[in-house]
């Protein structure tokens, strides 16, 4: 269980959401630079849980590639409007 | 693409076939993927309304518990791991250790529903209502939303957890489970998203 790279996978996104939460979250850092950071580790996350909790790691290329497209899309789109603000 | 499933599912394919197969089946992945897709809209609708009364949105995301917002995803991300990690040892035949992690899965995703109560019996107690701003409508419709989702995620792992408990499933028989481990994949993922959307951004 501990030698799964899903285990890996998991400390990582467990590290990468306590960075963001009582990180980033906080009124510590300019909102610009938290709201990038936030919201880039957000789609990262996505993408591993993607790759390595659906197994989309070994899927065929095209639906691979069409779920990768989401966080890319979802996180330029709130990027996008939250500079626009 | 059924087809690399089945072949795999069979171990009859080669090591090519088998780098390219996709969980569950074929229907699932266009449900799931047209679920994204809408959620995807609601961002984008979200983020557009937060644009024209970001001072609304700021002062409403204040009042909103972000520890617990973080705890909910440490849980939903713990939930989704056991629940993968019972997916892998069912692929490996291992069918003893398959009810005991699909239902660690299931205890740790039904915290997700408790906390969601707290939430919202807290945010309704202070006054907060779906009308009471846009914000606040966005707030209740994509965590209730999402909260559906959560609920019918568990429905199907708690009928994948019964089959596990009488070996209904196996190596060569897992399309229902992976069908409802990548729903509630889904489930996690969506979070993620709207955990900065709602408490983070500032």
């Amino acid at each position: 269980m501990l030698r799964e790279r899903v285990t890996l996978v998991w400390v990582g996104l467990v590290a990468a959401t306590c960075l963001t939460t009582w990180g980033l979250g906080k009124d510590a850092l300019d909102p610009a630079v938290a709201v990038v950071g936030v919201l880039l580790l957000a789609g990262v996350k996505v993408v591993f849980v993607m790759l390595d909790f659906m197994e989309l790691r070994d899927a065929p290329r095209g639906p691979r590639r069409a779920f990768l497209l989401w966080p890319v899309v979802v996180v330029a789109v709130a990027l996008g409007f939250w500079f626009a603000t | 693409m059924l087809t690399d499933v089945t072949s795999a599912d069979e171990g009859v394919a080669g090591p090519e076939a088998s780098r390219t197969r996709l969980p569950g089946a074929e229907g699932l992945w266009v449900f799931l993927g047209a679920d994204a897709v809408v959620f995807a809209l609601l961002f984008g609708l979200f983020s557009q309304a937060r644009r024209a009364d970001p001072v609304v949105f700021e002062a409403s995301r204040r009042t909103l518990d972000v520890d617990l917002g973080g705890v909910n995803t440490l849980v939903l991300l713990t939930s989704s791991w056991l629940v993968a990690l019972g997916m892998r040892a069912l692929a490996r035949d291992e069918q003893a250790r398959v009810p005991r992690l699909v239902l660690g899965g299931l205890l740790v995703g039904g915290l997700f529903v408790v906390s969601k109560a707290v939430e919202y019996g807290s945010a309704i107690g202070a006054g907060f209502t779906p009308v009471t701003n846009p914000f606040f409508m966005w707030y209740f419709v994509l965590t209730g939303v999402h909260l559906l989702h959560v609920l019918a995620g568990l429905a199907a792992l708690t009928y994948v957890w019964r089959g596990a408990r009488v070996r209904r499933w196996s190596g060569t028989r897992r399309v229902v489970p992976e069908c409802a481990a990548s729903f509630w994949h889904l489930v996690d993922l969506l979070w993620i998203m709207i955990f900065p959307l709602l408490y983070l951004l500032r």
